[in-house]
């Protein structure tokens, strides 16, 4: 499954990091890279976008670009 | 011994706070070239002729936005003596993930653990020596915002400088990456001398997929060719594309780095406590309300009591030495067009000028504030939709909204946003949240033409200049800006206590910004107006308004509102003084109507208007371009006065277009 569509408060290992170019690259600089733990903390308000834990800090992340990373619920 | 010494971090690391213990308030801000990405240099305040570059702040040298980018270069050409590299020790793992693309560009660096406090606090320990060792750089744990350990951090960052002392580790890497860094090392070793880029860093950008790297050491086709089939064979061993596998190999290093020399039992206290406070300002409900409320209070502090409270202090001041100067001018017997030059023009220049500084300074008090606290970054958070289908994320949201104070503060906020990009189309759609100064015009008008629906017409407006703004960026969106936006993937730092320091350093900067970028411009035009509106064009001094220079531009300007309903030469005459301060319009109109107090000019603009030419006049007020102060802040930011006067004529010309078309319509219907 797709990372937006783990439910909050869930967390799973990243399998995969698709897209392209920036932002791809911007995903895996911030340490979202393949075999990590990430789980979901909240949803804002207007339900977009995300938040994650993950490597001892908190990123914030749109739906649409979570769409684009696999993974493994845990 | 002169040296410079380059300070770098990722975002929110504490390195402002760093760089201001490091040079006190010894700084100097300017821009790098080409861009408008900031650039301090301060002197350090313990080492004579020592200098440090507070770069911006970014995670990884990957050249994707202008302050990678500007970081990148500063460090391959402008050779700094030594690199500080600052790492929040309490989110180690991301922070070193820089520090690795930095080691590789052979330069003597030192990386100073920010926040060691913290991690002691909460019963944490780092072995430092270890973590020396496996770096191969100097380690100095301090804690920037209570200045231990920065001595100690300078004079070792200093000794690596003078005595060159490069990092003495470069491979972070096992396996087949390490081998396809090395084949590609070999490759370009000549090419990447040549360029004068450390073998190593291209290697590893190459290795990346990084094209412009590629570009930079000018690869033959042949060479690109050999470089891709290495690549190639590197994806296929690791099993991932060569961006994931190099980022999977740094990652990799780094966690067995932070298991040998970490001890970390769980988040910190500070990390929880933001758990705790974001239950509440980032909660589904409470999230907006407590928004608008906090908003709501800093716009009431600012331009209901700080503000004018500044501003009264600052007028008494004034007008003590205006009467002064005006004593002195009549006894020295000088003649009263000078005296007039003097006390109208340069003096009420002068006095334009300074009146923006209260609000400057006590809303960049708050925007520190926030900004430093981490809660800006919860903004973002929590409005990013509503900016998103414009093609800018929620960090915009907080200087457009400052727009509806003032235009110039909001203009130089937007320099808090990560991206040029995202900085340049938010300067653009500023002056299109109407600025609390043409709140005058609108009360005036309102009052005059729509006495039972004031509230209704000033909301209009409002929601009107919102409107068009929204239209614009989407055209800016589809064209000037058509490039896929920079991504919005944004940390949540911890909440923190702001340093006073760093808060009163901010709002002097921009005060002093403000004065001396802005200074000219608004006194040269003051002059210009005042000139304009006291001579006629033989340069007699005028005593009937009606005579003057600025009539005679306002008669020449008319013809063009002809089609929007308003063709008076007095209402265009209005529109002019309006750039040199917006609620110059009201005053204007009412000097040339001849209006005494109170109720007349009501009478009078009612002559003047139709109520449907009044309502096209405030849409032409509500959207043409904004002030001389706005120009000027416009023009820094924009980086020129070819970005600026483009978007002037834009303004005005949407402007234009829409008061026609309010007037036309309105028309049709019948109601002019």
């Amino acid at each position: 499954m797709t990372l937006d569509q783990l439910a909050v408060g869930h967390s799973g290992i990243v399998t995969s990091v698709g897209g392209q170019g920036a932002l791809r690259k911007r995903l895996l600089d911030m340490g979202l890279t393949p075999k990590v733990l990430v789980s979901v903390r909240k949803i804002a308000p207007m339900g977009d976008p995300i938040e994650l834990t993950l490597r001892g800090y908190t990123l914030t992340l749109r739906r649409e670009d979570a769409k684009s990373i696999e993974v493994q619920p845990s | 011994m002169n040296l410079t010494l380059a300070l770098i971090g990722n975002p929110n690391c504490g390195k402002t706070t760093l760089f201001n213990q490091l040079t006190g308030s010894n700084q100097h801000v300017g821009n790098f070239p080409g861009v408008t990405v900031d650039k301090k240099e301060g002197l350090v305040r313990s080492h004579p002729g020592v200098t440090v570059v507070d770069l911006p702040g970014i995670y990884s040298l990957s050249p994707y936005t202008s302050e990678e980018v500007v970081s990148r270069d500063f460090l391959l050409h402008e050779h700094p003596a030594g690199v500080i590299n600052i790492v929040d020790a309490t989110t180690l793992e991301r922070n070193l993930y820089l520090t690795l693309q930095l080691l590789e560009l052979r330069i003597p660096t030192v990386l100073a653990l920010n926040m060691m406090d913290e991690v002691r606090e909460n019963g944490g320990t780092i072995d430092v020596a270890a973590m020396e060792q496996e770096l191969g750089i100097p380690v100095v744990p301090i804690s920037a915002s209570r200045g231990e350990g920065v001595e100690e951090l300078c004079v070792r960052a200093v000794r690596a400088a003078q005595e060159k002392q490069l990092p003495r580790r470069i491979d972070f890497c096992a396996g087949d990456v390490h081998r396809a860094i090395h084949s590609i090392s070999h490759l370009i070793e000549q090419k990447a001398e040549l360029a004068g880029v450390p073998v190593r860093f291209a290697a590893s950008k190459l290795a990346e997929g990084d094209t412009l790297m590629a570009d930079t050491l000018r690869l033959t086709q042949n060479e690109r060719q050999l470089l891709a089939l290495v690549v190639e064979e590197m994806e296929n061993s690791h099993g991932m594309d060569c961006e994931a596998a190099m980022a999977d190999m740094r990652y990799t290093f780094i966690e067995g780095l932070c298991a040998k020399t970490v001890v970390r039992p769980g988040d910190t206290k500070e990390q929880r406590r933001s758990v705790e406070i974001d239950k509440l300002l980032t909660h589904k409900i409470w999230a907006i309300p407590i928004f608008v409320g906090i908003m709501l209070t800093v716009f009431f502090l600012t331009f209901g009591v700080i503000g004018p409270f500044l501003n009264s202090i600052m007028e008494a001041l004034l007008s003590v030495i205006s009467t002064g100067l005006a004593g002195a001018l009549r006894d020295l017997g000088i003649n009263p067009t000078l005296q007039s030059l003097v006390l109208d023009g340069a003096f009420a220049g002068v006095s334009s000028v300074l009146s923006f500084l209260p609000t400057i300074v006590t809303l960049f008090f708050f925007l520190s504030l926030l900004e430093d606290s981490g809660y800006m970054a919860r903004v973002a958070f929590v409005t990013d939709r509503l900016l998103r289908r414009i093609g800018l994320s929620g960090r915009s949201f907080v200087p457009l909204l400052i727009g509806f104070g003032c235009s110039v503060p909001a203009i130089m906020a937007t320099r808090t946003l990560a991206s040029e990009r995202d900085r340049k189309m938010t300067i653009r759609l500023t002056p299109f949240m109407s600025c609390s100064a043409k709140l005058p015009i609108y009360s005036v008008f309102t009052l005059a033409f729509f006495p039972e629906h004031r509230a209704l017409v000033m909301m209009a407006l409002y929601f009107g200049g919102m409107f068009v703004g929204v239209l614009y960026g989407l055209l800016l969106k589809r064209t000037v800006f058509s490039g896929s936006p920079i991504p919005f993937v944004m940390e949540l730092p911890a909440y923190r206590l702001p340093a006073p320091k760093s808060v009163l350093l901010h709002m002097w900067e921009k005060a002093k910004d403000f004065l001396i970028k802005a200074f000219t411009i608004i006194f040269l035009a003051s002059l210009v107006v005042w000139v304009l509106q006291s001579f006629d064009f033989g340069f007699n001094p005028v005593s009937d308004s009606g005579q003057s220079m600025l009539a005679s531009i306002g008669r020449t300007l008319a013809p063009v509102f002809i089609p929007l309903g308003f063709s008076d030469w007095r209402a265009a005459t209005a529109l002019v003084t309006g750039l040199s301060a917006k609620e110059a319009v009201v005053s204007t109109l009412s000097v040339l109507l001849g209006a005494g107090e109170g109720a007349e000019l009501t009478l009078l603009l009612q002559q003047l208007f139709s109520p449907l030419q009044a309502v096209s006049f405030l849409v032409f007020t509500l959207l043409y371009m904004p002030c001389v102060a706005a120009m000027a802040a416009i023009k820094r930011e924009l980086g020129g006065w070819r970005a600026a006067l483009s978007l002037m004529a834009q303004q005005t010309g949407i402007a234009w277009v829409a008061a026609l078309l309010v007037y036309q319509f309105g028309r049709v219907l019948g109601l002019g």
